[in-house]
């Protein structure tokens, strides 16, 4: 765990006002309430440029507290330049400690990953989220889809799945995999890759999803039943690796593919730098 | 081990050491200092406080030294300083009427009470680039007693007694012009920056974004109305540039209390229109507000704005600038610029899931020919 840097006073705590901070933390309430179902908040501008984070630091500033203790991670990894800055914004204008440790973390900020390792309770999990809607590519108009998600008529994305199989023999979605949260709505897991999305699924773990730029915020409460989207002779397949990682020899962790050299021989090694030091 | 993308803490300022270097240029040049932006580049500190949404001259023109003149970015700094102001109070709506105008123009009509008041343009002059300029000043005086030969404020607002009454005023009195008035019950306007926003949007939100929207975008939409795409027949009623009031109702005074003047450019467009089921023929609205001097903007605006209503005025819509999700959605260069650029960041986990995908593919489509 590191040092607590010293909360920048030109700033209020976490960056946020106290007033905005209460409009989210009303927003999130919501969300909670109403598993899976996208609610429309007043995004504010952040010092982060939109489509970098801006909806999940917004949710992080407004529930962070001085004894949480942060850990912020981009594709898996601590280290990433993104996880890096948004990691030094929040220390700087906190104050708090911050961790590469899952399970010594409060508060978990995630690009396009869930942690290897376990959740537990207590512990939140907070999405940056590029579109909140699954079903944005199959109809762009915000009014329709509302009319869509009301009547939960996901006719379309089923057919698109469909379409898939016929076309490929197999689904051709590997990340942002459409779910279905307590057989109501249909979610948008932002783009995890399909490998993370069981680890959705009664987690006991609050898990909040945060879209800045689209200015909504969904979540699944701890235990929530979230399923995947398929069909009976057409299961869900989790991606598989017939690698091991390079360096900590995992084979259960989701792997990044490295070229090594101008020749373009290959490596493995696990995309969670945490989980990977651990083994 | 790969470190293409894993830059950690030194990398990162190391990089921002850097972008001063070269922000800072040339140290045997003076500094650039931010008065001087101020007041020598007003026309990029008034796009960078109408996109940014914050009428600031001094903080846009730092936000444009800090952006080394790129005015997008400029903007972005400037919003983001806006989220962390408390909301203090809301002004009372200010009047453009009672505008202290530098520039007027209306192109209905060859003569409007009040008059054609050209001031500061480039409108008819030529665009020929004036060397002079390369020049320091203190060694081109020669152009120094033909700006003296105009006075400081010949322009009306100071001289006048009451400010020109606006065109579309004048239009509207004969029932020619649709007269411009508040929705049933006059409902407080729904707040941009305080609630998103939703489809579909009433006017006064469209014109809210509309008027924080990026300029280029807004050219662009609003040319494709004269080029066919949902054609408005417009015509610039007036145009006016000039500094309003802004007052404040103080709750513990009970008065108005004026706090300063912000400048304005407000465009008025007139629009032909043929009638439909829901409205009869007569000359329709667009309207366009922007900070400063912001001429080309305004107009794009209110070509924008009226496209927009195609819905209320019963006509077809057919054309990307009638439709207000695709229009709205868009206009915002912040949301753009930073969505179009998070590109950049690292996206291996969705790709690496991707590449196993097309390996599977391919496999299947190999197993298929042989």
């Amino acid at each position: 765990m590191s040092d607590p840097t010293i909360h920048d006073p030109a700033f209020n705590f976490a960056y946020l006002d106290e007033q905005t901070k209460r409009m989210i933390r009303r927003s999130i309430l919501k969300a909670v309430a109403i598993p899976g179902y996208q609610v429309p908040f007043a995004s504010r501008e952040m010092p982060l440029p939109y489509g970098w984070g801006t909806g999940g630091l917004q949710l992080t500033c407004a529930l962070i507290g001085l004894d949480d203790v942060l850990k912020v991670i981009d594709q898996g990894a601590d280290d990433t330049t993104n996880a890096v800055n948004i990691r030094r914004f929040i220390a700087r204008t906190t104050g708090v400690q911050t961790t590469t440790q899952t399970t010594e973390a409060t508060l978990i900020q995630t690009r396009h990953r869930i942690p290897e390792t376990p959740l537990k309770a207590g512990q939140i999990l907070v999405f940056q989220v590029p579109q909140p809607e699954p079903m944005f590519r199959l109809e762009p108009r915000e009014t329709e889809r509302r009319r869509m998600h009301a009547m939960a008529d996901y006719g379309l994305m089923q057919v698109r799945l469909y379409e898939d199989i016929a076309r490929h023999g197999r689904v051709a979605t590997t990340y942002d995999y459409p779910v279905m949260v307590e057989d109501r709505y249909l979610m948008s897991p932002s783009p995890i890759p399909k490998f993370d999305v069981p680890k959705l699924d009664q987690s006991p773990a609050l898990m909040l999803f945060g879209a800045g730029r689209e200015k909504r915020i969904h979540a699944l409460p701890p235990f929530t039943r979230v399923e995947p989207l398929d069909f009976d002779d057409y299961p869900f397949e989790r991606q598989r690796w017939d690698s091991a990682c390079a360096l900590c020899g995992s084979r259960e962790s989701f792997l990044d593919e490295m070229i090594m050299d101008d020749a373009g021989a290959r490596q493995f090694i696990c995309s969670d730098t945490d989980w990977c030091g651990a083994q | 081990m790969y470190v293409a993308v894993k830059g950690g803490e030194r990398a990162i300022d190391a990089a921002d050491q850097w972008v001063r270097t070269r922000r800072r240029g040339d140290r045997a040049l003076a500094e650039l200092t931010v008065a001087q932006i101020q007041a020598q580049l007003h026309r990029s500190v008034a796009r960078v406080m109408a996109e940014g949404a914050l009428f600031d001259p001094q903080l846009a023109a730092l936000a444009i030294k800090q952006a080394a003149g790129d005015l997008v970015e400029a903007a972005f700094l400037l919003r983001a300083y806006r989220t962390t102001l408390p909301r203090l109070a809301d002004s009372l709506p200010v009047d453009t009427a009672q505008m202290r105008i530098e520039r007027r123009i209306s192109a209905t009509f060859k003569e409007v009470p009040g008059g054609q008041i050209l001031g500061p343009t480039i409108d008819y002059g030529q665009r020929l680039l004036d060397f002079s300029l390369l020049e320091d000043e203190t060694s081109s005086d020669a152009l120094a007693p033909v700006a003296k030969s105009i006075p400081t404020r010949s322009i009306p607002g100071d001289g006048l007694a009451t400010a020109p009454p606006r065109v579309t005023e004048l239009m509207s009195r004969d029932g020619l012009l649709e007269a411009e008035q508040p929705a049933e019950g006059d409902p407080e306007p729904a707040d941009l920056t305080r609630e998103p926003l939703r489809f579909p949007a009433a006017r006064p939100l469209r014109l809210q974004a509309l008027a924080r929207g990026d300029e280029g975008y807004l050219l662009g939409l609003g040319y494709s109305t004269q080029r066919g795409y949902a054609h408005t027949h417009p015509f610039v009623g007036e145009l006016r540039v000039g500094r309003v009031e802004v007052s404040v109702v103080a709750p513990e005074l009970g008065f108005a209390v004026v706090l300063g003047e912000v400048e304005l450019t407000e465009c008025q467009m007139i629009n032909q229109f043929a009638g439909s089921d829901e409205a009869p023929p007569m000359f329709t609205r667009g309207y366009g507000l922007v900070f400063g001097q912001g001429e080309r903007k305004s107009i794009a605006m209110a070509l924008v704005d009226r496209a927009l209503r195609a819905t209320e005025l019963g006509e077809p819509e057919t054309a990307p600038a009638q439709d207000q999700e695709f229009v709205l959605s868009h206009c915002d260069n912040l949301e753009a610029s930073g969505f179009v650029q998070h590109l950049k960041l690292p996206h291996h986990v969705d790709f690496q899931s991707e590449l196993e995908l097309l390996r599977r593919l391919r496999a299947d489509h190999g197993a298929r020919e042989s």
